[in-house]
């Protein structure tokens, strides 16, 4: 199972919190797949209104890890102050850094990454970086303190899967003892499977089941997905080759033509 | 004294961060702050003062992916 920052998490599944159709119904995702983390965010509140205490009664409720997120933030400054909130309200010291750098894909802004990076692991915050899966990106980013990394299948609520599954390979065989987590863009559980299938430690995910026609089952779904994934991975799958073999004995066949 | 709390015009009588939370109601809520971009912890906001024109953000727990 995935240690993250000496933490050993008892999932390999991270499930984000939005999007759902009810707290009932997102209650009853953790429930059904075991995830072992969920992700979080910060956001305005009025005086008198109850909906952070209320939200946090519930996260508080599923008994699992918290990993506030950055989420929107487009500056270092606006993902550095971000974080110093969420580490507040969450008594955290892990925060999932998101520097977006472009509004229509929502990748992230890789210089602004370093640099908050930077900056807060020398806060002392245990830093999950939203990445892409640039091999020097991710080679700065543990320079920087990052003991994780979180490099994307696809862009954020596409649901594409793994889009360059050569580059999510290679980043495992540059980074083979750093935990590493595909976040964004998967949709199905076959791609969560594909992402263990690659040694990958985890994945990261929340449009996926919170807009799926029963999240709840959806969540379940994925979670198994990842377990058939992880044990094919450990299991050392055959190598591909482009000739048929049969797989049946040629000798000791009935001599019939 | 006007500010801007999370966004908007405020007009206060408040000098100090903790001041406006109190009048803003927000009691023992759970929030975190930030002053002018800069985060303010809980303990310091009793020394926090505030400036016309201060642009307060006061954010609380929310769902996120």
């Amino acid at each position: 199972m995935p240690v993250f920052y000496d933490t050993k998490i008892a999932s390999r599944l991270m499930l984000g919190t939005a999007q759902y159709p009810s707290p009932a119904i997102l209650a009853e995702a953790f429930k059904r797949s075991g995830a072992g983390i969920a992700t979080v965010s910060v956001r305005r509140e009025a005086g008198g209104e109850r909906a952070g205490q209320d939200f946090w009664d519930l996260i508080a409720d599923l008994g699992v890890k918290v990993l506030p997120n950055t989420a929107g933030c487009h500056s270092v400054r606006e993902a550095v102050t971000t974080a110093q909130m969420a580490r507040e309200l969450f008594d955290t010291p892990w925060i999932k850094l998101e520097v977006i750098g472009h509004a229509d894909t929502l990748q992230p802004d890789p210089f602004g990454l370093v640099e908050a990076a930077r900056i807060l692991t020398e806060d002392e915050f245990q830093v999950f970086p939203y990445c892409t899966e640039d091999l020097v990106l991710c080679d700065r980013l543990i320079e920087a303190g990052c003991r994780v990394l979180m490099p994307w299948g696809a862009p954020i609520g596409t649901g594409l899967g793994l889009n360059n599954v050569y580059g999510l390979r290679s980043l495992r065989a540059h980074f083979p003892d750093v935990p590493l987590v595909v976040d964004a863009g998967l949709g199905l559980p076959s791609q969560a499977a594909q992402a263990m299938e690659l040694g990958y430690d985890a994945v990261l995910l929340n449009t996926a089941v919170a807009k799926a026609g029963d999240p709840a089952a959806m969540a379940e779904g994925f979670a198994r997905a990842l377990e058939a994934g992880r044990l094919a991975f450990e299991a050392d799958p055959m190598e591909p080759r482009d000739m048929a073999a049969p797989s049946t004995p040629i000798l000791g066949k009935a001599f019939l033509a | 004294m006007k500010i801007i709390v999370n966004g908007a015009p405020h007009d206060t009588t408040a000098t100090t961060l903790a001041g406006l939370l109190d009048e803003l109601g927000h009691g023992q809520s759970k929030i975190a702050t930030a002053v002018n971009e800069s985060f303010v912890a809980a303990t310091l906001r009793e020394k926090q003062a505030l400036n016309t024109g201060d642009r307060v953000e006061i954010v609380a727990p929310r769902q996120g992916g």
